[in-house]
């Protein structure tokens, strides 16, 4: 069967059982827009290529499969450049096809032309510049397998005009045999030497603490981590990107380790003489100053990364592999703690838990709204599994310490990276790949501005995400750090709380839009909210600028020196 | 117990690691190469690339890393994360045969013209081209011997001095001459 390149390109992507794309079309991919037209797959016309990355990005975490966006040559292919470099933080599985000029004309400088697997070398798993048609499926064929295999991330696939023009003979490579990988074996087996030296270690510990990072996530080893947790009786944290992979609700959850987690989870983790990583990677927000993180603690490391094996901290047992395969490992090898043997421990946490619970003041009278109390608004009167997309900051961290989540894949959200503006495109993708499930973005009014005009793609295409900006008039991570470490000096952050009006500007885009000012129309306005099901809604929360995420661990400090809210004592 | 830091020793010249290479050869791969050695901080303190084989599908890259700029086993393991990158042996310095090349032109008079030929004779190097009151010369030999060939030629006039950087197999049979990395596959 002869095709053109461009037929050979989304009959590849059907091959991989793609649903549906994200994209803007533009002059080097045009060719390939037109067999979408008949193809099964649903495209998804943003209004700004950054919104389709981050769309490909939410639909990948919360369905557990890749995303798909597709954009232009040159500024299309640049403006998907911060979600490709979120996407490789977070370890993320994408696959991006840009449009190239025509292969005669690269390195001319041609219009729209960008070198762009040059630009994204750094930031994606691997990239491809398709020069030959023929290549096309295997090609496409090994981005999906790259994307998705070891160590997840995002790929990308660079298409001249010319070759998707050209014809070619259909093939689809049966298997990974078919693929010209010579370089590529992600799979790693699990060393039983080492799971025997790690039950021995988990036998011996005092104070072990369970570790949990994204990985956990990406292999899908959420069932067998709680069974490995209770059958052990140990403790566990759930870093910024494993929300969700042990249910909040859980009595051994500690919550979020880091420079803004639960005291609990923070201290259990610098006094414990065990640490079991798993799927975590020593993140610079989780250890605080790297020379006094965790002193007391022998590490177990379990990462599918050969590279993460040492990178920051060196283990005292690394294991390889994939993390369910690695727990599951566990699970056979270990055997419940001795009678009484974690007692102390626990004893040692429950006191932390009640002298030092996530805390903020309540509102006096007259007093903005607080931004902690919108989350747990959201939070109980919503479906219990409800997805929650965020962009990053102040809001970022009040929804990942007051939400609760108690099940994978609710938690949508820029780790590594920190992208600002990630809340809404990425809700609208989680949202396209779980129309089942009630998907909010709780947004800063920062960030929002930065991609709100993907609304309009979110209404015309029937996708009705819920937005709740906790509108401060700041960039309120930005004042918080001015506030504590530059004596209040105030520069750049302020927004305006009116400017733009949202309310209208939500209506404009074909929302609903709803202003909140008042304590007693919050419940009201969520309830409204999430009875509305045709259209997108926004809601303005006005919110107090003064409030702080605590408890907090001050950059270039140890989490020894973790800081509480002031009413608890502050710095501790 | 305190935990081991990460060892990262003092910048010493003299500590250095051979590490060779084997990529597919594709257009971008060097590039690939380099730029993982930039963004992560590693320094090349020099490196060689050409095809391997008559297929030209794979080449050999010969990179000389400077071992003060970040711990040997995590520039292994980001260099094997590469897709196009296929093997890599660390060659022990007493377990590698190791050629460099120097192609250098001397300004010679009557009178110098046989010390420099004399040199080139003692050393094992090459007189390949003849211009009028020039010699360019070749040597391939052991780095150490390229340097001492270096140091000499500069008591005359060089006008142009050309090194390739080093080039590198294990030798062969006689104990581990290459050892193998956790993530590496060779």
């Amino acid at each position: 069967m002869e095709l053109t390149g461009a037929q050979a390109l989304v009959k590849s992507l059907e091959m991989q059982g793609t649903e549906v794309m994200f994209g803007l079309p533009g002059g080097a991919i045009l060719p390939v827009y037109d067999p979408i037209l008949d193809s099964p797959i649903r495209h998804i016309l943003v209004r700004h290529e950054q919104g389709a990355g981050h769309m490909a990005e939410g639909y990948a975490l919360a369905t557990g499969r890749p995303g798909v966006a597709m954009v232009t040559s040159g500024p299309g292919a640049t403006n998907i450049v911060t979600p490709l470099a979120n996407a490789y933080m977070d370890s993320t599985p994408l696959i991006v096809i840009t449009g190239q000029v025509a292969t005669a004309s690269i390195g001319t400088d041609a219009f729209q032309e960008c070198d762009i697997t040059g630009v994204t070398a750094g930031i994606t798993k691997h990239n491809w510049l398709v020069t030959d048609a023929q290549d096309l499926p295997r090609i496409v064929a090994e981005a999906f397998h790259v994307a998705t295999t070891g160590r997840p991330g995002p790929v990308l696939i660079d298409v001249p005009k010319d070759v998707s023009q050209s014809m070619m003979q259909w093939y689809w490579p049966s298997s990974v045999d078919d693929l010209d990988l010579p370089g590529y074996h992600p799979s790693k087996e699990v060393d039983p030497l080492g799971i025997a030296q790690a039950a021995t270690l988990l036998a011996e510990a005092r104070r072990p603490v369970l570790y949990v990072g994204g990985g956990v996530l990406k292999a899908h080893a959420h069932q067998a981590l709680r069974a490995l947790a209770e059958k052990l009786n140990v403790p566990v944290v759930t870093t910024l990107m494993a929300r969700g992979a042990f249910p909040d609700s859980h009595p051994q959850h500690l919550g979020m380790p880091g420079m803004h987690g639960m005291y609990t989870a923070v201290t259990a983790m610098q006094q414990a003489d065990l640490l079991v990583s798993l799927g975590a990677r020593f993140d610079d927000r989780v250890t605080g100053k790297v020379d006094g993180f965790a002193p007391h603690a022998k590490v177990i490391h379990v990462d599918i990364d050969p590279a993460e094996h040492g990178k920051v901290r060196r283990p005292d047992l690394s294991l390889v592999g994939d993390a369910k395969e690695v727990i599951e490992a566990l699970l056979g090898a270990t055997s419940a703690p001795v009678e009484g043997q974690l007692d102390p421990w626990w004893d040692q946490l429950r006191q932390w838990q009640a002298q030092y619970p996530l805390y903020y003041d309540a509102p006096q009278e007259g007093q903005l709204l607080k931004p902690q109390s919108i989350v747990e608004a959201l939070r109980d009167g919503s479906p219990e599994d409800t997805i929650v997309a965020s962009g990053v900051g102040q809001h970022q961290m009040w929804a990942s310490q007051y939400w609760r989540f108690n099940h994978p894949y609710t938690w949508i959200n820029s780790g590594g990276a920190g992208t600002m503006g990630f809340a809404v495109p990425a809700a609208i993708g989680a949202k396209v790949g779980r129309p089942d499930r009630t998907v909010w973005a709780i947004d800063g009014d920062g960030c929002f501005q930065m991609t709100a005009q993907e609304l309009v793609t979110a209404r015309t295409e029937g996708i009705p995400v819920k937005i709740a900006i906790l509108n401060n008039a700041y960039l309120g991570m930005v004042r918080q750090w001015q506030e504590m470490f530059y004596e209040e000096r105030y520069s750049e952050v302020y927004l305006s709380p009116d400017l733009p009006n949202y309310v209208l500007w939500a209506e404009a885009m074909g929302c609903v839009g709803i202003k909140v000012e008042h304590p007693d129309d919050v419940e009201g306005a969520i309830a409204k909210a999430n009875s509305i099901n045709d259209r997108p809604v926004v809601l303005d929360f006005r919110t107090d600028a003064s409030e702080k995420v605590f408890p907090m661990v001050a950059s270039g400090t140890t989490n020894d020196e973790i800081v509480v809210h002031p009413t608890q004592g502050g710095r501790r | 117990m305190t935990p081991e830091p990460i060892e990262r020793p003092e910048a010493d010249e003299a500590h250095h690691h051979v590490l060779s290479v084997l990529v597919e050869n594709k257009a971008g791969v060097l590039s690939r190469v380099a730029g993982l050695f930039s963004r992560r901080g590693f320094n090349i303190f020099s490196l060689a690339v050409a095809p391997t084989d008559r297929s030209h599908r794979f080449s050999r890259i010969t990179i000389v890393v400077d071992a003060a700029s970040a711990p040997l086993e995590q520039v292994v393991r980001q260099l094997d994360k590469l897709i196009n990158v296929v093997a890599i042996s660390h060659l022990n310095q007493h377990e590698v045969i190791e050629r460099e090349l120097l192609l250098a032109t001397v300004v010679v008079t009557d009178t110098t013209s046989q010390e420099v030929i004399q040199l080139c004779s003692v050393f094992g190097a090459e007189v390949v081209d003849v211009g009028t009151g020039e010699l360019t010369v070749v040597l391939a030999g052991h780095p150490d011997k390229v340097d001492g060939f270096e140091e000499l030629l500069g008591r005359f006039v060089v006008t142009e001095l050309h090194r390739t950087g080093l080039v590198a197999l294990p030798k062969l049979s006689r104990s581990n001459a290459a050892s193998t990395f956790p993530g590496s596959r060779d």
